[in-house]
């Protein structure tokens, strides 16, 4: 039999498994379907219900006007599926193509894809985790918890963590006008993702909507009363604050745990693959039947030299979604590169924010349209001399030329005039930690002396 | 890339005796997706290029940044926001749209549903016992012009009058000194000083007795951009009245003609109303009421597809063109109802994509469920339909048809 042969019959009568059965995972399926899979199709999920989505949970579903339960996902087509709900993947054997799940049950398959995402990292100290009024947001259900928490008319809420999550959520809180108190490690909200002079933008547009913003503390203690109820939130800077609600949005955690010991290239960093979505071995091997897609994809981009980057992106996971689901269906000449420029957005405090490229990626930032004082305004960044990225501030209509200058490696800063040049277009430099963020590395351990012995036998996160 | 073309296409798709099907100059035209015309001008009529540039914030809706102003300009009063660029263009779009869409205003269209099908209804009665209908004059014409006269709060009994207006002002759009007597752009600017005065009248009433329209919420507003001058509420519901009811025509005619063309598909959509939503997509590509951009302005020099347009040239979006591309859609000559990602040309594209387009949808939807509804055994009188002049703002004049009988 031909490789072809192999190919068609595998399209017809295989067996795929979907580890992750979120927004990844069901575009995956719903994409196999189109591609022309007729065999099986099983889908594992660790929440029970159907697919649903995620940005709303932060925004819409918190201020009451879209309730949890409607945020299932629209189906674009039937996908003839097994459903597997309720039971996280425990393991994944890949010398006889099985996955364990945690109730032990077996599951084998042809091919595998595994979009397992990333869930809420909890506080620290798991008994102030577990009181009354301590919340993240992650699913539907941790939504629908807080949603009632704040109708219930809290006297303060205190967000930990001025991300994206945390600073829609305070943006939530001011719109419903509950008081909320902003703790923030870095200088200024947002600085992670989009560097230290967006960063003032946001601070100062979270503290104009009456958020108590307090930036470079850290929360070191949640206090609790005699029932468990949260009170009381403790700085390391000595002050406190008095609060009925704690909200932790402190990022997420990719779930590659039960993939420990697959032998693939996974860890807290994600799970490493080419920008075809197959995942990478231990040692670095493509493998053939093993694919990944959003959150817990960590992928290189040749536009942004080739790095390993993962994206807890929306539109990432839906195209990587589609990019793996064909060629997880297709022979090696007709596979597809997962090549776009990222793209994300958040609403907050009344506006906008969408971003294109990878701002991390960046030694310069540049307005090159709009003025920053009225909160309407481009960004451009530049990493050594070329467009990398670009944020807007109320003006996304323009982000598709940023993306084209980003394709083109076109030169930072953009040269020319606009009609609505900001006064000062001088580029300021990004004041990030810099790119080698995107590249926390793994420290391996590599066994053997002829190039056919030389194997990594284990893996490591840096301390 | 080359930049030169046989110079008389566009020439040959602007005389009117192409009018009822410029298309296949079109696809001459695509062979050089951006060309340079004698005059220093430059035409786009690809849809990469044509969406690429519409996104390009180098690209000027104003025309004092044309190295040769218009003929038009030196006469012209304040320019409403489809001739501005940012911030003011957002600016005062912002303000209008605080009246007329999310997040502001989220249920207009909606709340003017029952209004757009009584219209609807209204009108279609008076085909009974007709055995001809003139699709423009008894339908097509009336419906949109009463339903901008009643978002703008705009007497419907003052048509006569503003209608004269309004047709001299389009005639004027495409105004060419090379070809055309002074008169047609005399026309046009008296035109305009009549309508301006005429809706500056009516703002006066609302600015002292304020109803529920946008004339009135305009002129009352106290949102954080603060209001609107006089002068810009002025030249904001003129720009609403045009647009409102000149396109809006075309799109409902244009739709009634391509289902009499296609009678399969009429058949189909009196039995799946559903239809109506992807159908109305799929004529805003195939025939769409806008198909010529006639100018923007280079602020900078601009390169598309390795052609560095100068500042300060004038450049001519051909969007009707860039609907029909063969690299962009699938068989784009087909009418297809069914038709997949179809993000068509027909509302423009960028920060200018046309502000009434959720209105005109609605529009077309309800009237053309009606009319097939309607209808009885309708046929096309002559086809192709006598056109209307402009390029531009392409269309039917009359479209007559035929029902019941044999």
């Amino acid at each position: 039999m031909t490789s072809a042969d192999n190919l068609r019959a595998f399209k017809r009568d295989g067996r795929i498994v979907v580890v992750g059965a979120s927004l990844a995972g069901l575009r995956a399926a719903e994409a196999l379907r189109a591609e022309g899979f007729t065999g099986s199709l099983t889908m594992i999920g660790d929440e029970l219900g159907e697919p649903y989505d995620r940005p709303p949970l932060s925004k819409q579903v918190l201020t009451g006007w879209v309730p949890a339960g409607d945020t299932t996902l629209p189906r674009r087509r039937d996908i003839d599926a097994e459903w597997l709900l309720g039971v996280p993947a425990g393991g994944l054997d890949l010398a006889t193509n099985h996955v364990r799940l945690a109730d032990g049950r077996e599951v084998p398959f042809d091919r595998v894809l595994i979009s397992t995402g990333v869930r809420a990292r909890p506080w620290f100290v798991e008994s102030e985790a577990a009181l009354d009024g301590v919340f993240v947001v992650r699913t539907r259900e941790h939504a629908e918890s807080l949603r009632q928490a704040l109708a219930a008319g809290p006297s303060r809420v205190l967000v930990i963590g001025a991300g994206f999550t945390g600073s829609e959520i305070a943006s939530v809180c001011r719109e419903r006008d509950i008081p909320v108190t902003v703790a923030e490690r870095a200088p200024a909200p947002l600085v992670g993702a989009l560097g230290a002079m967006i960063g003032e933008v946001a601070a100062d547009m979270q503290r104009a909507h009456g958020v108590d913003l307090r930036c470079g503390v850290k929360v070191t203690q949640l206090e609790g009363d005699a029932q468990g109820r949260l009170r009381r939130a403790h700085f390391d800077d000595g002050s406190t604050v008095d609060a009925d609600v704690a909200v932790v949005a402190l990022g997420g955690i990719r779930n590659t745990e039960w993939l420990r010991d697959s032998g693939l290239a996974a860890g807290v960093w994600g799970i490493a693959c080419d920008t075809g979505c197959r995942a990478l071995d231990l040692n670095g091997l493509v493998t053939d039947d093993v694919f990944v897609a959003g959150d817990v994809a960590r992928c290189p981009n040749p536009v942004y030299e080739y790095r390993l980057i993962s994206l807890e992106h929306w539109v990432n996971a839906v195209e990587q979604a589609e990019v793996a689901a064909h060629n997880m269906v297709s022979g090696q000449a007709d596979r597809w590169p997962h090549l776009s420029i990222p793209l994300f957005w958040s609403i907050q405090f009344g506006v906008n924010i969408k971003s294109v490229g990878v701002p991390t990626f960046a030694d310069e930032v540049a307005v090159t349209q709009g003025s920053v004082s009225d909160h309407r305004f481009v960004a451009s960044y530049g990493y050594r001399g070329r467009v990398t990225a670009a944020v807007s501030f109320d003006n996304a209509k323009w982000l598709d030329h940023y993306r084209r200058l980003i394709e083109t490696a076109a030169p930072f800063p953009p040269p020319c005039p606009t009609p609505d040049q900001p006064v000062d277009m001088k580029p300021v430099p990004v004041d990030f930690p810099g790119p080698t963020l995107l590249a926390e590395g793994a420290t391996v351990v590599v066994t053997g002396h002829d190039p056919g012995e030389r194997r990594v036998t284990s893996a490591q996160q840096h301390p | 890339m080359t930049t030169i073309q046989r110079p008389d296409t566009l020439r040959r798709i602007l005389d009117y005796s192409s009018r009822a099907d410029p298309y296949p100059l079109y696809a001459e035209l695509r062979r050089t997706p951006v060309a340079r015309q004698e005059d220093g001008s430059y035409v786009i009529s690809t849809y990469r290029e044509l969406t690429g540039i519409l996104h390009n914030p180098h690209l000027s809706s104003d025309v004092r940044n044309l190295a040769h102003p218009m003929p038009l300009y030196e006469e012209r009063t304040t320019p409403s926001f489809i001739n501005l660029d940012p911030p003011e263009h957002d600016r005062l779009r912002r303000l209008a749209m605080r009246h007329f869409g999310p997040p502001h205003t989220p249920g207009l269209v909606t709340g003017l549903e029952p209004a757009l099908t009584a219209t609807v209804s209204s009108l279609a009665d008076g085909f009974a016992g007709k055995g001809q209908i003139d699709i423009v004059d008894d339908f097509a014409y009336p419906f949109p012009v009463t339903v901008i006269c009643h978002v703008l709060g705009v007497p419907r009994e003052d048509e006569p009058r503003f209608h004269v207006w309004v047709d001299a002002i389009v005639n004027s759009i495409d105004y060419d000194p090379k070809t055309d007597p002074k008169e047609k752009l005399d026309n046009g600017v008296q035109a305009t000083k009549d309508l301006h005065q005429y809706l500056g009248g009516l703002l006066e009433q609302r600015h002292a007795r304020p109803t529920d329209d946008l004339l009135s919420r305009l002129a009352n507003d106290d949102g954080p951009d603060g209001r609107m001058t006089d002068d810009e509420i002025v030249s904001t519901a003129h720009l609403l009245l045009i647009a409102g009811h000149e396109t809006t025509v075309n799109l409902i005619t244009n739709g009634m003609l391509t289902l009499l063309r296609h009678p399969q598909v009429l058949q189909r959509l009196r039995n799946e109303p559903g239809l109506v939503v992807p159908l109305v997509e799929e004529l805003l590509r195939y025939e769409p009421p806008v198909h010529i951009i006639p100018w923007r302005a280079a602020y900078s020099d601009i390169t598309v597809a390795d052609t560095v347009i100068p500042k300060g040239s004038q450049i001519m979006l051909m969007l009707a063109s860039g609907s029909r591309d063969p690299n962009r859609f699938h068989d784009p000559d087909r009418f297809d109802p069914d038709r997949r990602d179809n993000e068509h040309l027909g509302f423009g594209s960028g920060i200018h994509l046309c502000f009434g387009g959720p209105l005109a949808r609605r529009e077309t939807q309800i009237a053309l469920t009606e009319l097939v509804r309607r209808l009885d055994r309708p046929r096309l009188v002559t086809d192709p339909p006598p056109y209307r002049r402009s390029p531009v703002l392409r269309g039917p004049i009359h479209l007559h048809v035929e029902q019941g009988g044999g």
